[in-house]
Protein backbone atom coordinates (compact mmCIF):
# COMPACT_ATOMS: atom_id res chain seq x y z
CA UNK A 1 0.00 0.00 0.00
CA UNK A 2 2.84 2.37 0.59
CA UNK A 3 5.49 1.11 -1.78
CA UNK A 4 3.19 1.29 -4.76
CA UNK A 5 0.91 4.06 -5.78
CA UNK A 6 -2.56 2.75 -6.43
CA UNK A 7 -3.48 5.49 -8.82
CA UNK A 8 -0.50 4.88 -11.05
CA UNK A 9 0.15 1.18 -11.10
CA UNK A 10 -3.16 -0.16 -9.82
CA UNK A 11 -3.67 -2.44 -6.90
CA UNK A 12 -1.14 -5.14 -6.42
CA UNK A 13 -2.71 -8.47 -5.85
CA UNK A 14 -2.06 -9.86 -2.43
CA UNK A 15 0.42 -12.50 -3.49
CA UNK A 16 2.45 -10.00 -5.47
CA UNK A 17 2.43 -7.48 -2.61
CA UNK A 18 3.59 -10.24 -0.33
CA UNK A 19 6.53 -11.02 -2.59
CA UNK A 20 7.43 -7.35 -2.94
CA UNK A 21 7.41 -6.72 0.80
CA UNK A 22 9.31 -9.88 1.57
CA UNK A 23 11.88 -8.96 -1.05
CA UNK A 24 12.32 -5.48 0.44
CA UNK A 25 12.48 -6.69 4.03
CA UNK A 26 16.21 -7.37 3.61
CA UNK A 27 18.80 -4.57 3.72
CA UNK A 28 21.05 -6.14 1.05
CA UNK A 29 18.14 -6.55 -1.32
CA UNK A 30 17.01 -2.97 -0.76
CA UNK A 31 20.53 -1.85 -1.54
CA UNK A 32 20.58 -3.94 -4.73
CA UNK A 33 17.31 -2.33 -5.82
CA UNK A 34 18.67 1.16 -5.22
CA UNK A 35 21.91 0.41 -7.09
CA UNK A 36 20.25 -1.23 -10.06
CA UNK A 37 17.71 1.58 -10.37
CA UNK A 38 20.61 3.90 -10.97
CA UNK A 39 22.09 1.70 -13.70
CA UNK A 40 22.76 -1.80 -14.88
CA UNK A 41 25.11 -3.90 -12.75
CA UNK A 42 26.43 -7.39 -13.30
CA UNK A 43 25.80 -9.86 -10.51
CA UNK A 44 29.54 -10.14 -9.95
CA UNK A 45 29.89 -6.35 -9.70
CA UNK A 46 27.05 -6.28 -7.18
CA UNK A 47 28.62 -9.12 -5.23
CA UNK A 48 31.75 -7.06 -4.62
CA UNK A 49 29.69 -4.65 -2.49
CA UNK A 50 28.65 -7.16 0.12
CA UNK A 51 30.52 -9.38 2.56
CA UNK A 52 28.93 -12.53 1.19
CA UNK A 53 29.45 -15.07 -1.53
CA UNK A 54 28.57 -14.59 -5.18
CA UNK A 55 26.00 -17.36 -4.80
CA UNK A 56 24.33 -15.57 -1.88
CA UNK A 57 24.05 -12.35 -3.89
CA UNK A 58 22.73 -14.31 -6.83
CA UNK A 59 20.04 -15.70 -4.55
CA UNK A 60 19.07 -12.19 -3.41
CA UNK A 61 18.82 -11.11 -7.04
CA UNK A 62 16.57 -14.08 -7.77
CA UNK A 63 14.21 -13.06 -4.95
CA UNK A 64 14.06 -9.53 -6.35
CA UNK A 65 13.49 -10.84 -9.84
CA UNK A 66 10.62 -12.99 -8.65
CA UNK A 67 9.06 -9.93 -7.01
CA UNK A 68 9.37 -8.06 -10.29
CA UNK A 69 11.68 -5.47 -8.76
CA UNK A 70 14.60 -6.19 -11.07
CA UNK A 71 15.14 -7.81 -14.44
CA UNK A 72 18.08 -10.00 -15.38
CA UNK A 73 19.65 -10.32 -18.79
CA UNK A 74 22.43 -12.61 -19.87
CA UNK A 75 25.22 -10.98 -21.83
CA UNK A 76 28.01 -13.37 -22.63
CA UNK A 77 29.24 -14.71 -19.32
CA UNK A 78 27.74 -11.82 -17.39
CA UNK A 79 24.28 -11.53 -15.92
CA UNK A 80 23.16 -7.93 -15.97
CA UNK A 81 20.66 -6.75 -13.39
CA UNK A 82 18.51 -3.70 -13.85
CA UNK A 83 15.91 -2.08 -11.63
CA UNK A 84 12.56 -2.69 -13.27
CA UNK A 85 10.68 0.57 -13.38
CA UNK A 86 9.80 3.09 -16.01
CA UNK A 87 10.05 6.76 -15.22
CA UNK A 88 6.53 7.36 -14.02
CA UNK A 89 6.50 4.29 -11.89
CA UNK A 90 9.84 5.29 -10.49
CA UNK A 91 8.47 8.68 -9.59
CA UNK A 92 5.51 6.98 -8.00
CA UNK A 93 7.77 4.75 -5.96
CA UNK A 94 9.84 7.69 -4.85
CA UNK A 95 6.71 9.54 -3.85
CA UNK A 96 5.66 6.47 -1.93
CA UNK A 97 8.97 6.40 -0.13
CA UNK A 98 8.51 10.09 0.63
CA UNK A 99 5.02 9.38 1.91
CA UNK A 100 6.40 6.76 4.26
CA UNK A 101 9.04 9.20 5.50
CA UNK A 102 6.38 11.80 6.28
CA UNK A 103 3.98 9.30 7.82
CA UNK A 104 6.75 8.36 10.21
CA UNK A 105 7.47 12.02 10.94
CA UNK A 106 3.77 12.72 11.56
CA UNK A 107 3.72 9.81 13.98
CA UNK A 108 6.69 11.26 15.85
CA UNK A 109 5.06 14.71 15.93
CA UNK A 110 1.95 13.20 17.50
CA UNK A 111 4.02 11.39 20.08
CA UNK A 112 5.78 14.60 21.07
CA UNK A 113 2.46 16.43 21.42
CA UNK A 114 1.03 13.59 23.50
CA UNK A 115 3.74 13.82 26.15
CA UNK A 116 2.55 14.81 29.65
CA UNK A 117 4.15 18.25 29.43
CA UNK A 118 2.96 18.64 25.85
CA UNK A 119 6.49 18.08 24.62
CA UNK A 120 7.59 21.57 25.49
CA UNK A 121 11.23 21.99 26.24
CA UNK B 1 -5.02 8.17 12.00
CA UNK B 2 -2.50 10.98 12.20
CA UNK B 3 -2.19 11.22 8.41
CA UNK B 4 -5.61 11.96 6.99
CA UNK B 5 -4.80 12.54 3.34
CA UNK B 6 -1.96 12.05 0.88
CA UNK B 7 -1.99 13.44 -2.60
CA UNK B 8 0.77 12.40 -4.93
CA UNK B 9 1.29 13.68 -8.42
CA UNK B 10 4.10 11.79 -10.15
CA UNK B 11 3.94 13.98 -13.24
CA UNK B 12 4.37 17.16 -11.23
CA UNK B 13 6.74 15.46 -8.77
CA UNK B 14 4.66 16.83 -5.93
CA UNK B 15 3.30 15.31 -2.77
CA UNK B 16 0.93 16.89 -0.28
CA UNK B 17 0.40 15.12 3.01
CA UNK B 18 -2.26 16.19 5.52
CA UNK B 19 -1.56 15.51 9.16
CA UNK B 20 -4.10 15.97 11.94
CA UNK B 21 -2.58 16.81 15.28
CA UNK B 22 -4.19 16.93 18.69
CA UNK B 23 -2.90 20.38 19.57
CA UNK B 24 -3.56 24.04 18.96
CA UNK B 25 -2.04 25.70 15.91
CA UNK B 26 0.34 27.61 18.19
CA UNK B 27 1.53 24.44 19.86
CA UNK B 28 1.89 22.54 16.57
CA UNK B 29 3.90 25.42 15.11
CA UNK B 30 6.47 24.84 17.83
CA UNK B 31 7.27 21.49 16.21
CA UNK B 32 8.88 23.59 13.46
CA UNK B 33 9.82 26.72 15.35
CA UNK B 34 11.65 25.08 18.24
CA UNK B 35 14.78 23.37 16.87
CA UNK B 36 14.96 21.01 19.84
CA UNK B 37 11.48 19.71 19.02
CA UNK B 38 12.21 19.64 15.30
CA UNK B 39 15.25 17.46 15.97
CA UNK B 40 13.07 14.92 17.69
CA UNK B 41 10.92 14.17 14.67
CA UNK B 42 12.86 15.16 11.55
CA UNK B 43 15.33 12.31 11.39
CA UNK B 44 14.36 8.66 11.23
CA UNK B 45 15.16 6.41 14.21
CA UNK B 46 18.89 5.80 14.23
CA UNK B 47 19.58 8.98 12.23
CA UNK B 48 19.15 11.81 14.73
CA UNK B 49 18.96 15.31 13.30
CA UNK B 50 20.93 18.23 14.69
CA UNK B 51 19.98 21.76 13.69
CA UNK B 52 23.13 23.84 13.75
CA UNK B 53 21.36 27.15 13.21
CA UNK B 54 17.67 27.78 13.06
CA UNK B 55 16.25 31.21 12.42
CA UNK B 56 12.79 31.26 10.90
CA UNK B 57 13.01 34.62 9.16
CA UNK B 58 12.78 35.24 5.44
CA UNK B 59 16.12 34.82 3.71
CA UNK B 60 17.77 32.97 6.54
CA UNK B 61 19.66 29.75 5.93
CA UNK B 62 19.02 26.86 8.29
CA UNK B 63 21.65 24.13 8.49
CA UNK B 64 21.14 20.68 9.87
CA UNK B 65 22.82 17.31 9.72
CA UNK B 66 21.75 13.79 10.35
CA UNK B 67 24.13 11.32 11.93
CA UNK B 68 24.07 7.74 10.70
CA UNK B 69 24.57 4.78 13.06
CA UNK B 70 28.11 4.60 11.62
CA UNK B 71 28.72 8.19 12.64
CA UNK B 72 28.60 9.69 9.14
CA UNK B 73 27.08 13.14 8.92
CA UNK B 74 24.72 14.15 6.14
CA UNK B 75 24.18 17.86 5.84
CA UNK B 76 21.07 19.59 4.58
CA UNK B 77 19.86 23.14 4.55
CA UNK B 78 16.69 25.15 4.22
CA UNK B 79 16.39 28.66 2.95
CA UNK B 80 13.36 30.40 4.36
CA UNK B 81 11.28 31.79 1.48
CA UNK B 82 8.23 32.87 3.46
CA UNK B 83 7.16 32.65 7.07
CA UNK B 84 3.88 33.59 8.72
CA UNK B 85 3.88 31.92 12.13
CA UNK B 86 1.97 29.99 13.28
CA UNK B 87 0.20 29.42 9.97
CA UNK B 88 2.68 29.04 7.16
CA UNK B 89 6.29 28.24 6.35
CA UNK B 90 7.87 27.95 2.95
CA UNK B 91 11.42 26.80 2.46
CA UNK B 92 13.78 25.82 -0.30
CA UNK B 93 15.68 22.71 0.72
CA UNK B 94 18.95 21.32 -0.48
CA UNK B 95 22.08 19.49 0.50
CA UNK B 96 25.38 20.45 1.93
CA UNK B 97 28.89 19.14 1.48
CA UNK B 98 30.74 17.30 4.25
CA UNK B 99 31.42 20.53 6.10
CA UNK B 100 27.82 21.72 5.93
CA UNK B 101 28.35 24.31 3.22
CA UNK B 102 25.48 24.35 0.73
CA UNK B 103 26.31 22.35 -2.36
CA UNK B 104 24.99 24.44 -5.20
CA UNK B 105 25.69 21.71 -7.74
CA UNK B 106 22.83 19.74 -6.30
CA UNK B 107 19.35 20.82 -7.28
CA UNK B 108 16.91 21.95 -4.63
CA UNK B 109 13.28 21.28 -3.84
CA UNK B 110 10.67 23.30 -2.03
CA UNK B 111 8.51 22.54 0.96
CA UNK B 112 5.42 24.45 2.03
CA UNK B 113 3.87 23.87 5.45
CA UNK B 114 0.46 25.25 6.39
CA UNK B 115 -1.35 24.95 9.71
CA UNK B 116 -5.07 25.46 10.17
CA UNK B 117 -7.39 25.02 13.10
CA UNK B 118 -10.01 22.36 12.70
CA UNK B 119 -12.37 21.63 15.62
CA UNK B 120 -9.76 22.56 18.19
CA UNK B 121 -7.14 20.44 16.48
CA UNK B 122 -4.54 21.35 13.92
CA UNK B 123 -4.54 20.32 10.31
CA UNK B 124 -1.01 20.52 8.98
CA UNK B 125 -0.40 20.18 5.26
CA UNK B 126 3.14 19.62 4.01
CA UNK B 127 3.61 20.01 0.27
CA UNK B 128 6.92 18.89 -1.22
CA UNK B 129 7.87 19.68 -4.75
CA UNK B 130 10.91 18.52 -6.68
CA UNK B 131 12.28 19.96 -9.91
CA UNK B 132 13.49 16.56 -11.16
CA UNK B 133 13.47 12.87 -10.44
CA UNK B 134 17.15 13.14 -9.64
CA UNK B 135 16.47 15.64 -6.88
CA UNK B 136 13.83 13.44 -5.46
CA UNK B 137 16.19 10.52 -5.38
CA UNK B 138 18.77 12.57 -3.55
CA UNK B 139 16.24 13.82 -1.04
CA UNK B 140 15.06 10.32 -0.41
CA UNK B 141 18.46 8.73 -0.19
CA UNK B 142 18.50 9.25 3.56
CA UNK B 143 14.85 8.65 4.17
CA UNK B 144 14.38 5.75 1.84
CA UNK B 145 15.57 3.12 4.21
CA UNK B 146 13.10 4.33 6.77
CA UNK B 147 10.44 4.47 4.08
CA UNK B 148 10.84 0.83 3.32
CA UNK B 149 11.04 -0.25 6.92
CA UNK B 150 8.10 1.91 7.84
CA UNK B 151 6.04 0.55 4.96
CA UNK B 152 6.67 -2.97 6.12
CA UNK B 153 5.96 -1.99 9.71
CA UNK B 154 2.64 -0.52 8.69
CA UNK B 155 1.60 -3.63 6.83
CA UNK B 156 2.54 -5.74 9.81
CA UNK B 157 0.65 -3.41 12.12
CA UNK B 158 -2.46 -3.60 10.00
CA UNK B 159 -2.25 -7.36 9.81
CA UNK B 160 -1.83 -7.65 13.56
CA UNK B 161 -4.62 -5.08 14.00
CA UNK B 162 -2.94 -3.57 17.02
CA UNK B 163 -1.97 0.04 17.57
CA UNK B 164 1.70 0.57 16.89
CA UNK B 165 2.36 2.49 20.11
Amino acid sequence: MVIYNHMVVGLLDEERADRVFRALADATRRDIVVRTLEGEHSVSALARNYPMSFAAVQKHVAVLEEAGLVTKERKGREQLVRGNVDTVRRAAQLLDALEAVWRARAERMSEILAEPNGGTT
Amino acid sequence: MTVTNVHKDPDQLTMAITVELDATVERAWQLWADPRQLERWWGPPGYPATFVDHDLTVGSRITYFMTSPEGDKYYGWWEVLAVDGPRRLEVKDGFGDDTGQPNDDLPTGTMVVTLDERDGRTEMVITSHFPSLQTMEQVLEMGQEEGMVQAIGQIEGILADTPST
